[in-house]
């Protein structure tokens, strides 16, 4: 982060705490009573107002103080939270974004209606649009003579370069000021460590500052301390506690002996959330254990691990034709630590997809609003980890199967209660490891897909000749084509049919697959097989002919010996394995192999969604590290294969893409009994 | 040569590599010419058009081997010892991409003066004229410039 622009530092750290901001407020939605929710939804808020502030971003600044005005009134249990309340501060997160990325593109008039609506709901004058954050909000203890501070930082602050005697300078600018301090925790000399701070201090502050001015000047390092204030006025006469709204969230509770009144009510709910949030502050001492890098540095460092791969497997190569053993530990070692380092930068690369799924509260909240059909959204598997550019190229696809769930799969409030069903209707997003592969499924409790009126469609417009022998796994084809909807009515949503082929246009393109289940009345469920990575793969070395292929492993279910009676072409090329037929493919006639084929052929049988075929090679070379390289543009014709990778004898290699092979027309999807489970792809 | 480098200069020569391909001597604008290397084994691609039936690894890069050949009705020919791959890199829409190119003797890198370019005639070739960009004297003979971009799409 060192050479970054300061800017770069706070649109990403205003990033994350937009995001945590929509996620707490839709939690808050779910949960209105809970007041961590609100806390941490208004220090979300309080922190973008002050880097903003500092960074320049003024409206931003401006905006949200007074967004955090209005939230005070929450927090503080004046108002209580509700749906609309929910709403319109999810649009003026929405409009903080705005003003962030893009402030030219909005008129400050959005921002005032939304805040008119926020004043409206809170029901109260203090959120009157002020054009600046130093502005003071008229609150209802400014009037107090003075204050009572009390404050007590972590002992690590000034590692982080926090000044307290400065932080105590500044409050003496807000008037006079009688600073004591707690000397309670002070160890002895011998054992004072002069980097920690022992210290806290009580000051008594006279004059008519404000809470806010007195809490800005803590602004970056409130979460490193315990900021207690209380009116003077109020402290002095009252012997019994002080009532609660005067305290500030306080993340670490710090064993100090003269705890006054107000800090025993900080809320410790704060305190894990304070730690989940290290990573977004420069200076906190939980930086150390994790750090931003930018994603292309990744991405070269990828491709470096790839090349040596690529060079380790020829060093491999070189040292089998020698004898001198010391050659061979120094390959094999080589190979250990190749392969490691291959590990352990993918795993760098491996994000959990949950920061993805969180995305689609929000849509799935604006959705089953705007349609009115109540809509419970669950989510599963949020820890499972796949390559981050799968991820990225992944949040389109969802949109659109997510969408279409909502808008055709779940049925009216009453047509479900018509049918006997739970009125609110239900998406549940999930996402396993199974294998080498990722499962992400979608899955609605809606009304199932209706092949009749898919087919009905496909055949107006010329998709299939009507009347034509197809099977319900077909039919499914037709969603996929461009422009295909059976939608009566086009919504604002979905039904124009764009959308479902660009879901099967990008699942391709990273290698994945769809599948389709459905039932009637049931629901639908569409799952989205995707590779772990998109770089290195495990994979499959045959041979037919003279070439040397490839075989994605992931995609690899067995291999047989070709049997005796299928050696020559004839008529049928399927197999029956185990009770079930197994059509397959000869590699040698699709490659124009001319040589002599080996006497005893290999059948590899790979599956590409539910159906599975064999493809017949001459000889089963081997496990390989598969680097993937991409095929030149001017190779786009050729589908056959999805890339190429480099072999140990420095020739490239062609990769076999089974999925295209089966698409491309090779082999037509076995004609199996699988009535309920329907491929796609 | 330092007459040549003034020409070049102010844009009146072009500094190319000359390459014999088939029966014709070609001249590829020196800046696209990346390296020229020996013939490495290549990998068969099925599928793939003739003049781009196969793919080499260029340090790392799986790039395809054109073989221009075909493109202009010349026979093919097994590889020679004057045999060379040169690399190019050409813009694809927009994209750099490497392509190796199959040349059956690499003559020079030279200046060839730009005011002796003409057209390709309409007639007596059997090319495509879309193929080739221009025709140029260089020394006694002629030598084509051709498009690459066209040749390979």
């Amino acid at each position: 982060m060192t050479d970054h622009d300061p800017r770069e530092v706070f649109l990403a750290e205003a990033n994350e705490l937009l995001d945590r901001l929509e996620t707490t407020l839709l939690d808050l939605g779910d949960r209105p009573g809970d007041s961590a929710l609100i806390d941490t939804a208004f220090r979300a808020l309080h922190t973008i107002k002050g880097s903003g502030a500092m960074f320049g971003f003024d409206r931003v600044a401006a905006f949200t103080h007074d967004f955090e005005t209005a939230f005070d009134l929450v927090r503080r249990g004046e108002v209580p939270i509700s749906a609309d309340l929910v709403n319109v501060s999810l649009s003026a997160k929405d409009y903080i974004r705005t003003l962030i990325e893009d402030p030219d593109s909005t008129a400050p008039v959005i921002g005032e209606a939304i805040l008119g609506e926020l004043e409206r709901l809170v029901g109260r004058a203090s959120a009157q649009p002020k054009p600046q954050p130093e502005s003071e909000a008229p609150h209802p203890e400014a009037a107090s003579e003075g204050w009572r501070i009390g404050i007590a930082f972590a002992p690590e602050v000034l590692r982080n370069g926090t000044n307290p005697l400065a932080l105590i300078d500044e409050l003496r600018d807000l008037g006079p000021c009688t600073v004591v301090p707690r000397l309670a925790d002070l160890p002895d000399l011998a054992a004072l460590d002069p980097e920690s701070l022992a210290l806290g201090w009580d000051v008594t502050l006279r004059g008519a500052a404000t809470r806010e001015a007195i809490e800005d000047v803590f602004l970056f390092v409130r979460d490193d301390m315990v900021l207690t204030l209380a009116p003077l006025d109020a402290l002095e006469p009252a012997p019994e506690p002080v009532p609660t709204p005067a305290v500030v969230a306080a993340p670490v509770p710090v064993p100090a002996p003269e705890r006054s009144a107000a800090t025993a009510a900080a809320t410790p709910a704060a305190k894990p959330e304070a730690e989940r949030r290290g990573p977004a502050r420069g200076g906190e001492p939980r930086a150390a254990s994790t750090m931003r890098v930018e994603a292309e540095r990744l991405d070269e460092l990828l491709d470096r691990v790839g090349e040596l791969v690529i060079a380790q497997a020829r060093l491999s190569q070189l040292a089998g034709l020698h004898t001198d053993g010391g050659l061979h530990t120094i390959a094999e070692e080589i190979e250990r630590l190749s392969a490691q380092l291959r590990d352990t930068t993918m795993s760098i690369r491996m994000v959990p997809i949950g920061a993805l799924f969180s995305r689609f509260r929000r849509l799935v909240h604006d959705l089953s609003g705007d349609l009115g059909k109540p809509v419970t959204f669950v989510t599963d598997g949020e820890e499972t980890e796949l390559d981050k550019t799968v991820i990225e190229r992944l949040a389109d696809p969802l949109v659109h199967l997510i969408r279409n769930a909502i808008d055709h799969g779940i049925e009216d409030p009453a047509h479900r209660a018509a049918s006997g069903k739970d009125a609110t209707g239900r998406i549940s997003l999930a996402a396993e490891h199974v294998g080498a592969q990722v499962l992400v499924t979608v899955r609605d409790d809606g009304a199932g897909l209706d092949v009749a009126r898919i087919r009905a469609k496909a055949e107006e417009r010329g998709l299939v000749a009507s009347g034509a022998v197809l099977t319900d796994q077909q039919v499914y084809q037709f969603l996929f084509a461009p422009g295909f909807s059976t939608a009566q009515q086009i919504s604002a949503l979905s039904g124009r049919g764009v959308g479902m082929d660009v879901v099967k246009k990008t699942i391709e393109a990273l290698r994945g697959s769809i599948d389709i289940t459905t039932e009637p009345g049931a629901g639908t469920a569409i799952v989205l097989r995707l590779p772990l990575t998109l770089a290195i793969i495990e994979g499959l070395l045959i041979r037919v002919g003279d070439g040397r292929y490839v075989l994605p492993l992931s995609a690899v279910e067995e291999c047989v010996e070709l049997p005796e009676g299928d050696r020559s072409e004839r008529g049928r090329d399927f197999l029956n394995i185990r009770g079930d037929l197994v059509p397959f493919l000869r590699l040698r006639s699709l490659f124009e192999a001319t040589d002599a084929p080996d006497p005893y052929q290999k059948v590899i049988v790979v599956s590409v969604g539910e159906a599975r075929f064999g493809l017949v090679a001459d000889q089963i070379l081997g496990n390989h590290q598969t680097v993937i390289k991409s095929l030149s543009k001017l190779h786009a014709d050729v589908t056959t294969f999805s890339g190429a990778t480099i072999l140990g004898d420095g020739t490239a290699a062609l990769i076999i893409d089974p999925a295209q092979l089966m698409t491309g027309g090779h082999i037509s999807a076995a004609p199996d009994g699988l009535r309920d489970y329907r491929e796609v792809a | 040569m330092t007459d040549f480098v003034e020409a070049i200069e102010q844009g009146h020569a072009l500094q190319v590599v000359m390459m014999r391909i088939g029966t014709e001597t070609f001249a590829l604008g020196a800046g696209m010419v990346r390296e020229i290397i020996d013939p490495i084994p290549t990998t068969r691609v099925a599928g793939a058009r003739p003049h781009l039936g196969h793919v080499v690894n260029v340090r790392g890069n799986v790039v395809p081997l054109a073989d221009i050949r075909e493109r202009f009705g010349m026979p093919l020919a097994a590889a020679t010892p004057d045999t060379r791959f040169v690399v190019i890199e050409l813009d694809l829409d927009g994209d750099p991409t490497l392509v190796a190119l199959v040349a059956d003797k690499v003559f020079e890198v030279t200046a060839v003066a730009l005011e002796t370019r003409q057209p390709a005639p309409k007639i007596g070739t059997s090319w495509r004229p879309e193929y080739i960009r221009s025709i140029v004297k260089s020394g006694d003979d002629f030598v084509i410039i051709p498009d690459m971009q066209a040749i390979l799409n």
